[in-house]
């Protein structure tokens, strides 16, 4: 437990010191504090993986909010576990790259705290039982990711990359978080746990489709699945070890997590399966077909990225099938397409990540990552040379390298849809194993783009780097080495990685097939001459034909439809919500604050109109109103002539004053009805008030009686009658009523509840803390937004001062 | 005017407080305890100059609300530290010089809290827009 929980929040409380600590550590050696936090985590988790393989669970529970059914739930299981293990190990590795990739002039406290932010985040999103706690990480997650792809944000198409990405997480998150409500209507629970026992309830209800379309919604946007992907091209602006981390490895995986924690609740439907298979495989032939035409090397890896990404979405829709059918048989066909999702995962973030350090060598050596002007790189860069050809290789699905066993597993996985006539499949079994295997080819072609086109060829003339070309420093290369050594290790100890990583995980996906034999298959590096192998010699031979004659047909990609329509739709969408967004505040922001008065008034008259209409009971109980006192009359009295004299007065420091008049009638009001608290409030408030108006009063323009036509007056005299008359008649209504159960009941119980006998202020402070906090941080927003107004006009004031 | 303000300005700041600290059982309280401190400030700025409080109080009243802001929601996280629900307040009585016998307790802190904002948001924008003038 004590694991799961400093597994969350280390990262934060680093996150925390590391402005403190950067002081003493200075430069890129505040890296080496970092890398410690994800790497003891790391070897923590990995202490707990033997016991999970036993079928523990790691589980821990404490109230947040629990009026709201909100725990701070912490869960480990299989599935989390990995996901864990991959944020803790990749983040090891790139912390340690970035340490010799940036250089000591970027802002790398910076960096490291956003960087540390987003692990805390991360890993609380993998741990979280609970949905809203979830949900909290998960958000937290777009919001470092903004960061880090605007970390260098003087440039215009990383500012633009890192709102693109925020607007589309940031929105999926947010149907997601309607997805959970209406789960949470249904069964009163936000706990995954117990959503998962809760299966039939859910199905049955008819919010179901609603609430799993919702969910994925958030799955996809953050995953880069069609036609949400095109945030992640933008988001390669950011610097390359996040791209790495974030864009690759983890945060984007964030939405496969998601359906495969899903797939125990909502698994099994037909939608289900045809939106996360039939989604996830044209994100892979769409990803893949446009990463082959791309010249930059992280843009091309970050299509590559949304097409592996499809591809495993695709699998866990196949996988899904498992809980329709009934022959055990048939389950495990299914059950091993989840099996080769999570498979892939782990191979994927392993080569991909290597492939993106490569990148971001090259374009640290040579100060370019484009295509073109690369060539020839594999005599003078051996080492980078050898860990982009096993990272291309192995993502082109070739041996001896992982990829090449996750790969047969997808084409199994996709052959099997044929021997199940489940969900009305018959005649579109056929179609995804096509589409897949059409997928496969282009991949094979980009990988092919990557290795040949920028290490092979002859070398560009003039050569890019402004220094003379050489290996990168061995410092640098560490890191994509181990990467690259566990690409080759997975291929040949797959089953280590099976028994004691995804077996704990398949049984966290099917809860009810734990028994079942198969649930975690053997994977075999040579299993004859079948299917997926001969469709893996025919990717290899059409790939290899189609690159050597890429040039005849790139002209394919001109075509009007395959421009970037989706990223133009995008863009026209923001253009046309701004232009509108305009057109409607210029109609009511008048810049008079007389106009503002007005519309804040009518709406509270409207708002107590309509709900005097539906209340209508106009009972006026005057039996429990204390005699009115002579005293009492008199102050009320003085506060009339007050304010009506404000209307006659012909100087502004006449009006002022008279307001101070009717402000410390109010106060006197308040001594005579008994309420201290009140009165040294109103006093103190109108004091300060006073002094501010003084302050203002330099600024104001000159009063002057106003020549407005009569309409207006009349217009503007009804309004202040009838707000003026809305208070009052509420102010009576009240007392007439009594809707809800008197709070005189803490007055007795103050002192024992709270400690204290000041009725007002323990309401403040304990019964209603929670108010008084957001209220304080909303009186502490909008003194800075006072400060920053005033600073902003004073400079603007500066700068037009300068332009005469 | 400034003799008399050097010994008001005291007897404000220290009303202050008692409102602050006797808020619990007594009239009084975080958020008139932070409007009669910096009405306090008010009144030096009044009678002397920006510059010559600025040497006096050689602190940044943006931070002095930010603290506040902090201490305020503070409390509330390091009831989750406790193990209790998020803003659980804890007392226990303690006896301070000069205000007599007070309870001190998590929810003097959040006081304390709410107390600083009002402070610093007050003084921030009396002093931004005064500021202004010159």
């Amino acid at each position: 437990m004590i694991t799961v929980l400093l597994a969350i929040f280390l990262p934060f409380i680093a996150a925390c010191l590391v402005p403190f600590i950067h002081k003493f550590l200075t430069g890129r050696r505040i890296g080496w504090f970092v890398m410690t936090v994800p790497l003891f985590l790391f070897l923590l988790l990995l202490r707990l993986v033997p016991s999970l393989s036993n079928d523990a669970v790691y589980q821990y529970t404490f109230p947040w909010i629990p009026s709201a059914g909100v725990y701070f739930s912490t869960y480990l299981d299989g599935l989390s576990m990995i996901f864990a293990l991959l944020i803790t190990g990749i983040g090891s590795l790139v912390v340690f790259y970035s340490i010799f990739y940036l250089s000591e002039r970027e802002a790398i406290g910076r960096f490291y705290t956003y960087l540390l932010l987003f692990m805390g985040a991360m890993l609380g999103v993998v741990l979280s039982d609970n949905l809203i706690v979830l949900y909290v990480f998960w958000e937290l997650t777009s919001i470092s990711s903004f960061l880090l792809i605007a970390f260098w944000y003087h440039r215009k198409q990383s500012r633009y990359g890192a709102k693109k990405s925020m607007l589309i997480t940031v929105t999926g998150g947010l149907f997601m978080l309607a997805g959970f409500l209406m789960l949470y209507t249904m069964t009163e629970t936000f706990s995954l746990r117990e959503l998962i026992a809760m299966r039939e309830v859910i199905a049955a209800d008819s919010l179901f489709i609603p609430a799993m379309i919702l969910v994925l919604l958030g799955a996809f946007t953050k995953s880069a699945q069609f036609p949400f992907h095109i945030w992640l091209p933008d988001a390669m602006e950011a610097p390359t070890p996040v791209s790495a981390y974030l864009h690759s490895a983890t945060m984007v995986k964030a939405g496969i997590y998601l359906v495969a924690r899903f797939t125990p609740v909502f698994a099994g439907h037909a939608v289900w399966f045809y939106v996360v298979s039939g989604v996830g495989l044209l994100t892979m032939l769409w990803g893949s077909v446009n990463a082959v035409k791309q010249t930059d090397l992280k843009a091309l890896l970050a299509f590559s990225t949304v097409s592996q990404l499809g591809m495993i979405m695709s699998l866990l829709g196949v996988g899904s099938l498992a809980f329709a059918s009934s022959e055990s048989a048939h389950i495990a066909l299914f059950t091993a397409a989840t099996f080769a999702a999570l498979f892939h995962l782990i191979n994927h973030s392993t080569f991909k990540g290597s492939l993106f350090m490569v990148v971001g060598i090259l374009d640290h050596e040579l100060g370019t990552r484009n295509i073109q002007r690369l060539g020839g790189l594999a005599t003078i860069m051996p080492i980078t040379f050898s860990i982009a050809l096993i990272g291309s290789f192995s993502m082109a699905g070739l041996p001896p390298f992982n990829g090449f066993l996750s790969k047969e597993l997808f084409f199994e996985a996709m052959l099997s849809l044929q021997n199940a006539n489940l969900l009305t499949l018959d005649s579109l079994a056929l179609l995804f194993p096509i589409i897949a295997w059409i997928g496969s080819i282009f991949t094979f072609i980009y990988c092919m783009v990557i290795v040949f086109q920028s290490f092979f060829g002859k070398i560009p003339e003039p050569f890019p780097g402004q220094r003379e070309a050489h290996e990168a420093p061995i410092k640098m290369l560490i890191a994509p080495l181990v990467l690259a050594s566990l690409v080759v290790l997975f291929f040949f100890f797959p089953n280590i990685l099976g028994t004691y990583i995804l077996g704990p995980a398949m049984v966290a996906v099917y809860p009810q097939f734990r028994t079942i034999e198969g649930l975690v298959p053997e994977i075999h590096v040579w299993h004859g001459w079948n299917m997926p192998i001969f469709m893996t010699l025919g990717v290899i031979i059409a790939g290899i034909l189609l690159y050597r004659f890429l040039g005849y047909w790139k002209g394919v990609y001109r075509l009007g439809f395959l421009q970037w329509t989706l990223d133009r739709l995008y863009n026209a969408f923001l253009t046309f919500g701004e232009r509108v967004g305009t057109l409607v505040t210029r109609t009511y922001m008048t810049g008079s604050v007389r106009d503002y008065v007005a519309y804040i008034m009518l709406i509270f008259i409207a708002l107590i109109g309509i709900g005097l209409a539906g209340f209508q009971q106009f009972v006026f109980d005057f039996s429990n109103d204390a005699p009115v006192e002579i005293n009492e009359g008199l102050i009320v009295f003085v506060m009339m002539c007050s304010s009506i004299a404000i209307l006659f007065a012909r100087s502004r420091i006449t009006a002022i004053i008279l307001n101070g008049v009717l402000g410390y009638s109010i106060a006197i009001l308040f001594v005579v009805f008994r309420a201290p608290d009140l009165a040294l409030t109103q006093i103190i408030v109108e004091t300060v008030t006073t002094v501010l108006f003084l302050l203002c009063f330099y600024y104001l323009p000159e009063w002057r009686t106003e020549h407005k036509s009569r309409s207006t007056k009349w217009r503007n005299g009804l309004i202040a009658t009838a707000s003026g008359i809305a208070v009052t008649v509420v102010a009576l209504l009240v007392q007439g009523h009594s809707l809800y159960p008197s709070i005189s009941i803490y007055y007795e119980t103050a002192s024992r509840l709270a400690g204290g006998l000041n009725v007002v202020n323990t309401i403040l402070g304990d019964f209603r803390a929670f108010d008084t906090m957001l209220e304080v941080l909303v009186l502490f927003i909008a003194g800075l937004g006072v400060f920053s107004l005033v600073k902003l006009r004073r400079k603007r004031g500066a700068d037009q001062t300068e332009e005469k | 005017m400034q003799t008399v303000t050097k010994i008001v300005f005291f007897i404000i700041l220290t009303f202050g407080v008692e409102l602050f600290l006797s808020g619990h059982n007594n009239p009084g309280g975080g958020f008139i305890g932070g409007l009669v401190l910096s009405s306090a400030f008010v009144l030096l700025y009044l009678v002397y100059d920006i510059e010559t409080v600025h040497r006096g109080t050689p602190f940044d009243f943006k931070r002095v609300a930010a603290l506040g802001v902090l201490l305020a929601v503070g409390t509330g996280v390091l009831s989750i530290v406790f193990n209790v629900p998020f803003l659980s307040q804890a007392t226990r009585v303690v006896d301070l010089p000069v205000f007599g016998e007070t309870e001190l307790g998590t929810m003097t802190v959040f006081e304390a809290g709410v107390a600083l904002t009002v402070l610093g948001t007050v003084v921030t924008i009396i002093l931004g827009i005064s500021e202004d003038v010159e």
